[in-house]
């Protein structure tokens, strides 16, 4: 009899081809993946080291400090109102809500508190700026898992808002409009109107995005079931903001502690998402924005006059004490333990910023995901670098 | 079907308590935590809508593991450190600023000094390093405190817990296996005060160079900045020079009559 024929040999090679191959992937060493400290997705100068084995994470670490500036040694050698200087650079795309926890904990301390107006304007520029953060945010995210165009629309509408605050505080990022017992100024002639149809502009960006991005099957898919981080672990991570609301937690400062800003007279929601994962961080903030936009025309129409500055003394003597003040920022829960011996500056101040404690998850969550994984983990955790490293 | 977004509760019920009803949950939250502890609970205040706690050093892990169990504070804020020794390089401002106060007094409206609260009850018996040294709420006997914020999400009360730490070698055991969250703190407390936390598995820098020495958030540690060039934010109120002064001030000192002539 003839011997194999070629078909048989040419099946045998395939065979032992195959096997080869198998064993070859069996034997795959870990990789180390560098990405940063420069990926557009970090925001700034974050470095993620993944050890891979083949597409997987088998385990993560998260390299920061490239942006550490020491503010919290620096406060210490500063007054009061020169503090404000600083805490507006830690998340620079909504400062203005940076500065209101750090003087509200001063004016516990000193006990005293701004008029209405000047407490209705704070809680605009706050929501304004949670606008201008968010807002970009939502065109942001779609730009990391593929979609070019939202970031232009995410940042043609964000420029309106920062218009406006930049009308009112002379200040296009960092205002620096807040001040102990009041606030800088009052709104210029004609702003509230133009805000107005600035926020009228805003939802409909919303509504845009919603179609654009949220209903889009190719982002549902690059979003849904990645990442989910667990209300339990969330919570003992200290993750906060729209990133534990999309956990199912229905916990928000602006409702759940009481403030002297006006969030309590307002008809308004916490959005919450059961999910957990990327697309529900996403869809949660994008509620956010729109409910945000509906707050700041409530407070435009309920504007009340009056004085915008509480009487302070000239010099600025916070009393001996401690206190601590947290808000439910644009990136999740900031506060300021402020430790005061009588003196013009603090004598320790603590800031707690957001994003250190939501990427603080960071390595816990990315184990077990997939390469491409990491980016859509990344932009939906949403964090800015001032705020991890301060 | 899940609730996608919280019930249309009216605001204003979840923040109407006033201050005596919030403080009596405040000290059941409390008396709870003593009841947890028995002695390892050495002082608590309950002070103006918050809670401090001082608990004893070896008590600081099981405390940990009561407020999480027993207190449902289910979520972390922050971990961190105080070092209550007087500042090598106080703030600058100090000295310029008691001139211009003593210039701009009748400007001064009351100072918000005066309804000042008795900061700190006196630590009875302490005989260490801290005498004469103000240590704020809750202090401490020793120079240094460790410094835990916990917050329950569902009862919306959040306290403050203290340690006071060895001066020569601040340890403290580890929470990070109960607060996730606690790892990079107590890491970036470490590198910051050099306290060591004992069972943490990764102590290591997370902010500052590999190797970086010193403690710079220690109040001996000089602000370099400073040291070199000092602060740039006194030119602001400084005085001015002789010459000038009096210029300035003659046209001030008969403002009246130029007023009148220049009507």
């Amino acid at each position: 009899m003839t011997a194999v024929t070629d078909r048989q040999r040419m099946a045998y090679i395939a065979t032992q081809a195959s096997e080869a191959r198998v064993n070859v992937e069996l034997q795959t060493e870990d990789m180390t993946l560098n990405l940063g400290p420069q990926h557009p997705a970090t925001h700034g100068t974050l470095r993620v080291v993944a050890k891979l084995n083949g597409e997987q994470v088998i385990d993560a670490d998260v390299v920061c400090g490239y942006m550490h500036r020491g503010y919290e040694k620096l406060t210490e050698v500063r007054t009061y109102p020169q503090v404000t200087t600083l805490i507006n650079r830690i998340d620079w795309l909504s400062s203005f809500a940076n500065e209101v926890p750090f003087i509200l904990a001063a004016e516990k301390l000193m006990d005293i508190e701004a008029p209405p107006r000047a407490q209705y304007i704070r809680t605009m520029f706050f929501e304004m700026a949670r606008i201008a953060n968010i807002g970009l945010f939502l065109g942001e995210m779609a730009l990391q898992v593929g979609a070019l165009t939202p970031a232009f629309y995410a940042f043609r509408d964000r420029e309106f808002v920062l218009n406006q605050i930049e009308a009112a505080t002379g200040g296009r990022f960092h205002p620096n409009y807040d001040r102990i017992g009041g606030l800088k100024e009052d709104l210029p002639k004609g702003w509230v109107a133009e805000t107005q149809a600035v926020m009228k502009r805003l939802r409909e960006f919303c509504d845009e995005l919603e179609g654009l991005v949220a209903g889009n099957v190719i982002f549902e898919n690059r979003c849904r079931g990645v990442g989910v981080i667990p209300a339990e672990v969330g919570k003992a991570y200290g993750v906060s903001g729209a990133n534990i609301r999309a956990s199912g937690v229905d916990w928000d400062l602006r409702r759940d502690e009481p403030s002297p800003l006006v969030w309590k007279d307002l008809d308004w929601k916490v959005w919450t998402h059961p999910d957990g994962d990327s697309f529900a961080r996403y869809w949660v903030r994008l509620q956010e924005v729109r409910e945000a936009t509906l707050m700041v025309d409530q407070m435009l129409e309920g504007l009340p006059a009056g004085p915008i500055q509480a009487k302070v003394p000239r010099i600025i003597k916070v009393p001996a004490g401690e206190a601590w003040v947290h808000t439910d920022n644009p990136l999740g829960e900031m506060g300021f333990y402020i430790v005061s011996q009588g003196g013009l500056g603090p004598f320790r101040c603590k800031i707690r910023s957001a994003s250190f404690n939501n990427v603080s998850v960071l390595p816990w969550l990315l184990r077990g995901t997939y390469v491409p994984d990491i980016i859509t983990i990344l932009a939906s955790l949403y964090f800015i670098l001032g705020d991890i490293d301060r | 079907m899940s609730r996608l977004s919280s019930a249309d509760t009216p605001t204003t019920e979840v923040d109407a308590p006033e201050e005596t009803p919030v403080d009596t949950a405040r000290q059941e939250l409390v008396e709870r935590l003593a009841a947890e502890l028995g002695d390892g609970l050495l002082e608590s205040v309950v002070d103006n809508g918050d809670v401090w706690v001082r608990v004893r050093r070896d008590a600081w892990r099981a405390t940990a593991e009561a407020c999480k169990a027993a207190l449902a504070m289910d979520y972390f804020c922050f971990l961190s450190g105080i070092d209550w020794m007087p500042s090598a390089s106080p703030n600058p401002e100090e000295s310029v600023s008691t001139e211009v106060e003593g210039v701009e007094d009748e400007e001064a409206d009351e100072p918000a000094a005066e309804p000042e609260p008795e900061p700190e009850p006196a630590p009875s018996g302490a005989a260490s390093a801290t005498e004469g040294w103000t240590t704020g709420v809750a202090g401490g006997d020793t120079r240094f405190q460790v410094l835990l914020r916990l917050y329950s999400t569902t009862s919306h009360l959040g306290l403050t817990l203290k340690a006071d730490l060895d001066d020569a070698d601040p340890r403290v055991a580890s929470i990070a296996e109960v607060y996730g969250g606690a790892d990079w703190h107590e890491r970036e407390t470490w590198e910051m005060y050099g306290f060591t936390f004992e069972g943490h598995q990764n102590l290591s820098h997370i902010y500052l160079p590999s190797e970086f020495e010193g403690f710079p958030l220690r109040k001996d540690y000089p602000l370099l900045a400073r040291e070199v060039k000092p602060w740039p934010g006194i030119v602001d109120v400084e005085l001015m020079p002789e010459g000038l002064e009096d210029a300035a001030i003659a046209p001030a000192g008969d403002a009246a009559d130029t007023a009148e002539s220049a009507e």
